[in-house]
């Protein structure tokens, strides 16, 4: 039966469902449970925002607080990984990624292919991205086309929380590895979730709005924006079609290809820096594979080339917001050549 | 663990058969019929197998960009090395990885690494799901005097401690990382003086002795199969040829490699010991020898006449499902 709960809640739900299920998987992370070694509780945090939050008393050795050492604890997940378990690694916050690439990128993301087929590593990285929490220059990035970019890896970042929860199911039951992308604007986000398990399989993009004159392609948070941009449009006549991506890896191109044919104008919105983004990725796909569709120019959307600033007059600024991705519609919806 | 008379033939037959292997890449490469880089692990026979003696299939280790010795320790099978050294559809990657990524899951064998200083956090997960899963199997890092700088060396250390994992940390210490001397730049005492600083106990051992270094293992192993943690081993040792295959070692003062070879070669030494006091002849080395050398030479040609990879196959094998 489905009941309206956060994305939050249907995160921490797809992992406990996960872990009753499957006694190979295990969560690690730091602070994941909170409090260990200290002398009051335990699970005093579960995770950073408390995702995490009541695992420990059901898993127990099960849910792993780690030193913050994110190059061991990551790599660990990968090692146990190929070792015949399901970890589940929190690496709190995408931008920490510095610290720990080559764990996911040289050895993880590769096994398979340089083991010559021989090797399964399905480790499940969730973290955190995005701005507009006014936690500035580190903590606020959305680099997911860092990851899209590795082959050996799969990018899953979920808008809604029965996305969410069904998307992490799948990630922990895949037996590739998976970045699963959090936006930590989107934790509060409501939604309706069944109560019972089920999973959402990778590369199908979701049209989350139907139209015929411009098409909006997004991912994360930005989906929001380009729905509250799309609903005034419609008042000013423009029916926008918006593709969530859902995944970047797999990416879904016959939906993002479809919905370009059929409007034959298209806006892409990225929370990212624009270069070697999947923004321009999009954009390449489109103008790759359906040019003689095109009627306007393919508009982006982005964050400027610059690091998340601090200050909100600043961020909200660097954030692409309703307005923006709106003004860019009716560029679009009104060109002629 | 006391040794018997097969284990110690087995012992021989192993480093034996480590030798031969890289002796005869060394030849090939040079003549030009091997592509890429190898980097050769002859002189440092006595850490893997003296290591690797305490071993079962399930446990794990993880390897280094030298990982030939390691991967036949382990009980990689040794025709499909050669044939993954020669790129060949054969190999144990079939082709995909090459020497510095010879792997075999199924041997416990996690992977010659091109990173330096990759293994030891895999270890460190192959350790932690051994303690989920209640087994008593163990996971080894090697790590070369290179890899001993690097801070997945030092995190994974602290974490094993922290965790309490059975994991075992050996490194191999030859003298030089790529070029650079390690009394250079490890900036301690010395590898057990920083180990200890993680917690675990530490022994530093003469790495072409086998029993030595077979001595050391069996006591960090038993530790860990107990529940009482990590261990670390250096063991101090002499690689005969250079970083990689075509490294002129101009770093190294003249005859080093040769006097070592001469005079603390592990085989050497290992049949000294063994003839004069563990009732093996002399002629029972000797009949080893003659049947590695037939392995090895067998697995050169055999290597050279097997099929490369078929072309399609640089597309698979990136995903299990996509």
């Amino acid at each position: 039966m489905a009941r309206t709960i956060t994305l939050l809640q249907a995160i921490n739900e797809a992992l406990d469902q996960e872990m009753a299920r499957d006694s190979s998987v295990i969560v690690m992370g730091e602070d994941v449970v909170g409090g260990s070694g200290a002398e009051g509780e335990m699970d005093a945090w579960g995770g950073p925002l408390g995702v995490t939050k009541g695992l420990y008393g059901k898993y127990g050795d099960r849910m792993l607080d780690t030193p913050i050492t994110e190059s061991a604890f990551i790599g660990a997940a990968v090692g146990a990984a190929a070792s015949g378990l399901r970890p589940v690694a929190e690496l709190m916050f995408s931008d920490f990624v510095g610290v720990c690439f080559d764990q996911i990128y040289n050895q993880a993301a590769k096994f398979r292919y340089m083991f010559g087929g021989r090797a399964e590593t399905p480790v499940v990285v969730r973290t955190m991205y995005g701005a507009g929490l006014r936690a500035a220059a580190q903590h606020s990035q959305s680099p997911y086309s860092i990851f899209t970019h590795v082959p050996g890896l799969k990018c899953v970042m979920p808008v809604t929380p029965y996305d969410a929860k069904g998307l992490l199911i799948q990630a922990i039951r895949d037996n590739d590895p998976v970045i699963f992308f959090e936006h930590k604007g989107l934790y509060e986000t409501e939604g309706e979730v069944p109560e019972q398990s089920y999973s959402i399989p990778f590369g199908e993009a979701n049209v989350v709005r139907e139209g015929n004159d411009v098409s909006i392609i997004s991912l994360g948070l930005m989906v929001h924006r380009s729905l509250e941009a799309a609903e005034t449009l419609a008042g000013e006549g423009i029916q926008c079609e918006v593709v969530d991506l859902r995944t970047t890896s797999p990416l879904d191109e016959d939906t993002v290809l479809e919905s370009a044919e059929n409007t034959g104008r298209v806006v892409v919105v990225d929370e990212a820096p624009p270069r070697c983004s999947i923004a321009t990725d999009i954009s390449a796909l489109i103008a790759q594979h359906a040019f003689d569709a095109l009627e306007a120019p393919i508009s982006l959307v982005t964050a400027p080339h610059t690091p998340v600033p601090f200050a909100g007059v600043l961020e909200d600024q660097y954030m692409p917001d309703a307005a923006r991705i709106a003004a860019a519609v009716r560029s679009v919806a009104g060109y002629a050549p | 663990m006391a040794l018997t008379k097969n284990d110690l033939l087995r012992a021989y037959r192993l480093m034996r058969t480590i030798r031969e292997f890289e002796e005869r890449v060394h030849v090939e490469f040079a003549a030009g019929e091997i592509e890429g880089f190898v980097h050769l692990y002859a002189g440092e026979e006595a850490c893997a197998v003296g290591v690797m003696l305490h071993l079962t299939k399930a446990d794990r280790i993880a390897s280094t960009h030298r990982g030939h010795g390691h991967c036949i320790a382990k009980g990689v099978d040794v025709p499909a090395m050669m044939a993954e050294i020669y790129g060949r559809a054969t190999g144990s990657c079939r082709g995909k990885g090459g020497s510095m990524h010879i792997a075999d899951l199924d041997a416990g064998m996690m992977g010659a690494n091109g990173i330096v200083g990759g293994g030891p956090p895999l270890i460190c997960g192959a350790a932690l799901a051994a303690k989920v899963q209640g087994t008593r199997d163990v996971g080894v890092a090697f790590i070369g005097d290179g890899a001993s700088n690097q801070g997945t060396t030092f995190e994974s250390m602290n974490l094993a401690t922290v965790w309490n994992l059975p994991a075992i940390f050996v490194a191999e210490n030859n003298g030089y990382a790529e070029a650079t001397a390690a009394d250079y730049a490890i900036g301690a005492g010395s590898l057990a003086d920083r180990a200890e600083g993680f917690g675990m106990p530490a022994a530093t051992v003469d790495g072409h002795d086998f029993f030595a270094v077979h001595e050391a293992a069996g006591e960090a192993i038993r530790r860990a199969r107990e529940g009482d943690g990590p261990s670390f081993i250096e063991c101090q040792v002499n690689r005969y040829y250079g970083h990689y295959e075509g490294d002129a070692q101009t770093y190294r003062p003249p005859g080093e490699a040769e006097a070592a070879r001469a005079n603390h070669d592990c085989l050497d030494m290992f049949a000294g010991r063994v003839t004069a006091s563990a009732g093996i002849e002399r002629e029972e080395l000797d009949d080893i020898d003659r049947a590695v050398a037939a392995l090895i030479d067998g697995a050169v040609s055999s290597a050279k006449a097997d099929p490369a990879p078929a072309a399609s196959e640089y597309l698979t094998d990136v995903y299990i499902d996509y």
